[in-house]
């Protein structure tokens, strides 16, 4: 009697054990990610993957999607494009991740491309390349504005103010060298001539020599430079140096605080586009995107004491479209995520509103970008 | 045209003089050693957070200045005690590596102390750019000239009329001979990196303000440093600081005349031609074999 | 049969290994790590032979795996060539090349050629990151898949037994090599050039020639990798990729053939382990690359083969 009563006991105990079991056993959602984390462009890959820990961390503590915990894998890919491909595969076929965010550069994403595409596996990047997304791939997708649009945006900027004879001073890897090639493509639509084309590296310790030949070439109006980490600030002082007083250009590649601390003084005056949450306090009460950027700005600011970046918002942007568009989809079923990420529509963000179409796999445009200026060491929004 | 030529040489003298003073460094541990030490790019990248870190946290300048130097002579030491000493018989390829190895190492270590911000120093003395017949310099750029030319002197002057100097040449030389004749090698080896270290440190300081610095500063400054050091002829500390120079008003000619794409690429043709035509660089002793 | 077993017992334990690994392989991600080893440790044992054995090193050898992989994306992809045809030309450009820069610079020594071999790669790779026209830049280029005789390569699986295969070839050559007349030569002449020279060697002939046939190791892993990864950019001929083939050979074993393919998986695979603990993986791989030099400065096959051999011996 004892021993069935026993059996009855255990036999309960299994139950309530294999029901908590299947409770638990929901599978988690499982998001992988690839991002520079070191690197030379660890400027841009850092707060990406800080990002994403934040956020995941704190949607895990509030219970997940749908009851389901979510499991970020990230990976360090260095900024080269054969590691991004290993991660990949690796996050595709150890990890069974979901779905992939990430790629920090152009180069990295390109490189994963070629490894998510035939495995069908959505994947949002967070680079700036044209070609990422042209000609559209089925199953890749982006956050951040395209290298051309900050070109366009810039180029609008010069044309208003009757500038048309522009420098050009760019950093010869990826980020400044597609910017570059997208900015040749587009000034004449602009009516901009290039007038002089020049280049650094990376680490260049001193770029006058570029600049004194951009000083001496006859007509220059302005000066665009195209690229991110310290050359630009580099290119900054030097500028001021040389006493050249043609309006200086940056690309969206220097829109952090970081870039006028280290340029200093010589930063006042600089124009660049920059997506909204670089200037969440300017932005016009009635601006959709003001509610968004400054709690993001907030969030990100208390928790990592660093002023945010818009690379920070890159990745915020593609982790809740990701989520959105699996709760849309009402599982992680790749195929499903992929159609929903690309009916996005009118998802407000931090670098703007997202409405994604069959042939559109961004669904930004030029309205995103704001043109700012920096005075007094401070960003002041000129349109 | 006169102006742009003066202000490329100005602009070469600039990145020159860093380049030269990360080669003097190589070129002390090689004296004593004759190891090259591809972990003098991170001295400097140490030496150049650490005062940031510092100042940071609310020292003065002048006080972070010593703290961040006496830092980085203790990793200096600590390198040379703890992975240069036991392999001391360990042959050319294996040293490299070991201090290949150590600057990934202290790579790591100041990532995970210091993050991978990019940071800068204000400039010691202001930022009004020095007008010289229609170029201009940074009163930085003096600041690292000036430094490299004075511990050049003060090296020229160790290593030829005291007797540390002397029983480091000497250690480096024939390192049994030294120690029959008393030379204290081991205690050598470890003023020679400490030596070298606090150069590193003094570089790093007064070239972030012009440079920047961050974690990963060490690899191109370490490259070019080692560069320098070769061009001039390895062990000749006249020769370290004028391989930098050259080297450095290459590149801004080549980027000002002919490329700004090809300028690295042009610095180093220069290099191989003169290696070519000197295999011991600019002003190296010719080595004898013994069988 | 004896004789060879005796000879190539390395080779024969190469070939084991190759069989019984997939056993432990549970995934794609898996092969394509171990096919990353397999052409790392093809370059290294190339590489091996100038260093181990003419004891000549080179910072530059990435430029030479570089131009292979270059050859290879730019021929099939830009100028529709059948992928043996490319991987030939890339074999034989670099081999060309390397015999031109091979004979004024390895009069250098030491640190000067290490210099020297240093610049030729900077400057290949600057060449190949300036001219996108060509190269695609920065952001690089893909190739097309390899075909050997109408077989496409295309899975991970396929490839694991093409490079296991070609990784053996490799093998049973640089054995062959170090055998012959030309390997005692290059003993002779990594123990005392001057010696070598004064016996009658001519040593700046075996050193070019050892150069060259490294080079175009390096050359062919770099096609296959082309093929392989199949995404080509300068990042994958920097100096520091340089310094990492230096690393695998001396690590596993200098003047070992073995040692350089066991170095070439362990620095391979290490990365790859270290991955998920990133903020601390330089740190430990810096700490094993010095610890490993200063208890083993002969490197790791070396000195357990020593040991060994020393437990057999009474």
């Amino acid at each position: 009697m004892r021993g069935l009563k026993t059996i009855a006991g255990l036999a309960v105990a299994g139950c309530a054990l294999a029901l908590s079991w299947t409770a638990q056993a929901a599978e988690p959602v499982r998001i992988g990610a690839f991002l520079a984390v070191t690197g030379p462009a660890s400027f841009l890959g850092e707060p990406e993957k800080k990002t994403l820990e934040m956020y995941v961390d704190r949607l895990n503590k509030q219970g997940g999607v749908q009851g389901r915990k979510i499991e970020l894998t990230v990976y360090d890919d260095g900024g080269a494009p054969d590691k991004a491909a290993t991660f990949a595969k690796r996050l595709i076929q150890s990890d069974n991740v979901d779905i992939i965010i990430g790629g920090t550069t152009t180069g990295t994403s390109m490189a994963a491309i070629k490894i998510v595409e035939p495995a069908g596996v959505p994947f949002i990047s967070l680079a700036g390349g044209i070609d990422i997304i042209e000609p559209v791939k089925k199953w890749v997708f982006k956050t951040p504005h395209t290298d051309r649009m900050a070109a366009e945006k810039v180029f609008a900027d010069l044309q208003k103010r009757g500038l048309t004879k522009v420098a050009l001073i760019s950093e010869n890897a990826g980020f400044g060298k597609s910017g570059h090639d997208q900015s040749l493509k587009v000034a004449g639509n602009y009516g901009i001539e290039i007038v002089a084309d020049e280049v650094y590296s990376p680490k260049d310790p001193d770029v006058t020599a570029q600049l004194t030949k951009i000083k001496n070439t006859p007509g220059v109006q302005a000066i665009f430079n195209f690229g991110f980490g310290q050359g630009p600030a580099i290119v900054t002082k030097n500028t001021k140096q040389l006493g050249i007083t043609q309006p200086l250009y940056q690309s969206h590649g220097v829109a952090s605080k970081d870039y006028i601390r280290l340029s200093g003084d010589a930063a006042d005056g600089v124009r660049l586009p920059a997506a909204g949450l670089v200037i969440a306090d300017q932005l016009a009460a009635t601006d959709p995107q003001k509610p968004v950027v400054s709690a993001f700005k907030k969030e990100y600011e208390e928790a990592f004491k660093s002023e945010v970046s818009t690379f920070a918002g890159h990745a915020y942007d593609g982790l809740q479209m990701a989520l959105a568009a699996i709760m849309r989809a009402g599982s992680s079923d790749k195929a499903k995520v992929r159609d929903e990420i690309e009916k996005t529509s009118g998802y407000v963000g931090t670098g703007g509103i997202v409405s994604m179409s069959p042939t559109d796999h961004m669904g930004l445009n030029l309205s995103a970008f704001h043109m700012v200026e920096i005075a007094k060491g401070d960003w002041k929004m000129v349109d | 045209m006169f102006e742009s030529t003066l202000q490329f040489i100005l602009a070469g003298l600039t990145s020159g003089a860093i380049y030269a003073l990360v080669g003097l460094g190589f070129t002390i541990i090689y004296n004593a050693s004759h190891v090259i030490n591809f972990a003098q790019g991170e001295f400097i990248v140490i030496g150049g957070m650490s005062t940031v870190a510092l100042t940071a946290a609310g020292l003065p300048l002048p006080l972070a200045i010593v703290l961040a130097t006496v830092v980085t002579m203790v990793v200096g030491m600590a390198l040379a005690r703890f992975a240069i000493q036991p392999a001391k018989d360990a042959d050319v390829v294996a040293l490299i590596i070991i201090t290949i190895g150590a600057s990934i190492f202290l790579r790591g270590i100041v990532q995970l102390v210091f993050g991978k911000d990019i940071h800068s120093l204000p400039p010691f003395s202001g930022e009004t750019p020095l007008n010289l017949m229609g170029a201009t310099l940074m009163p930085q750029s003096l600041w690292v000239m000036g430094i490299s030319a004075g511990l050049i002197l003060v090296m020229a002057w160790f290593f030829n009329a005291t007797l540390a100097g002397k029983a480091m040449l000497a250690t480096a030389y024939n390192s049994l001979a030294a120690r029959l004749m008393g030379v204290d090698t081991k205690w050598v080896l470890l003023s020679a990196f400490a030596l070298s270290a606090f150069l590193g440190a003094v570089g790093g300081i007064v070239v972030t303000p012009i440079t920047f610095v961050s974690y990963e500063s060490g690899i191109m400054l370490g490259l070019k440093g080692f560069s320098a050091a070769v061009l001039g002829g390895l062990g000749n500390g006249i020769g370290a600081v004028a391989g930098g120079l050259i080297l450095g008003v290459v590149e801004a000619m080549s980027a000002g005349y002919i490329s700004s794409a090809y300028k690295d690429a042009i610095a180093f043709v220069i290099i191989l031609v003169v290696l070519v035509a000197r295999p011991n660089g600019l002003f190296g002793k010719k080595g004898i074999d013994r069988v | 049969m004896k004789a060879f077993a005796q000879r190539h017992r390395g080779l024969l334990i190469l070939a084991a290994c190759i069989a019984l690994l997939p056993l432990g392989v549970q995934n794609d991600y898996h092969y394509d790590v171990l096919i990353n080893a397999g052409l790392n440790a093809i370059v290294v044992v190339g590489l091996n032979l100038l260093i181990g054995y003419a004891g000549q090193i080179s910072l530059g050898h990435a430029a030479f795996f570089g131009l292979g992989a270059y050859a290879s994306a730019i021929l099939t992809t830009t100028y529709g060539w059948h992928s043996l045809a490319a991987m030939g030309a890339g074999m034989a450009g670099v081999g060309v090349l390397a015999y031109v820069v091979a004979r004024p610079i390895l009069r250098l020594k030491g640190h000067y050629l290490a210099m020297a071999t240093l610049g030729i790669g900077v400057i290949i790779s600057i060449v190949l990151n300036t001219e996108a026209q060509v190269t695609g830049g920065p952001d690089g280029m893909s190739a097309e898949p390899f075909s050997v005789f109408g077989f496409a390569f295309q899975s991970e699986k396929s490839w694991y037994w093409l490079v296991g295969g070609c990784l053996l070839a490799s093998v049973w050559l640089a054995t062959n090599l170090i055998n012959s007349p030309i390997g005692r030569a290059l003993r002779a002449l990594h123990g005392a050039e001057v010696g070598a020279r004064v016996v009658g060697i001519d040593t700046t002939h075996y050193k070019v020639l050892i150069f060259v046939i490294s080079a175009v190791f390096a050359s062919f892993a770099g096609s296959l990798f082309a093929h392989h990864t199949p995404t080509v950019t300068p990042s994958i001929l920097g100096f520091i990729k340089s310094v990492e083939f230096v690393v695998m050979a001396v690590f596993g074993g200098m003047a070992s053939v073995l040692g350089s393919v066991v170095g070439a998986f362990i620095m391979t695979l290490l990365p790859n382990v270290l991955a998920s603990i990133e903020d601390f993986e330089p740190i430990i791989l810096g700490a094993i690359m010095m610890g490993t030099m200063i208890f083993m400065p002969k490197g790791l096959v070396p000195t357990i083969a020593k040991k060994l051999r020393r437990k057999e011996a009474p």
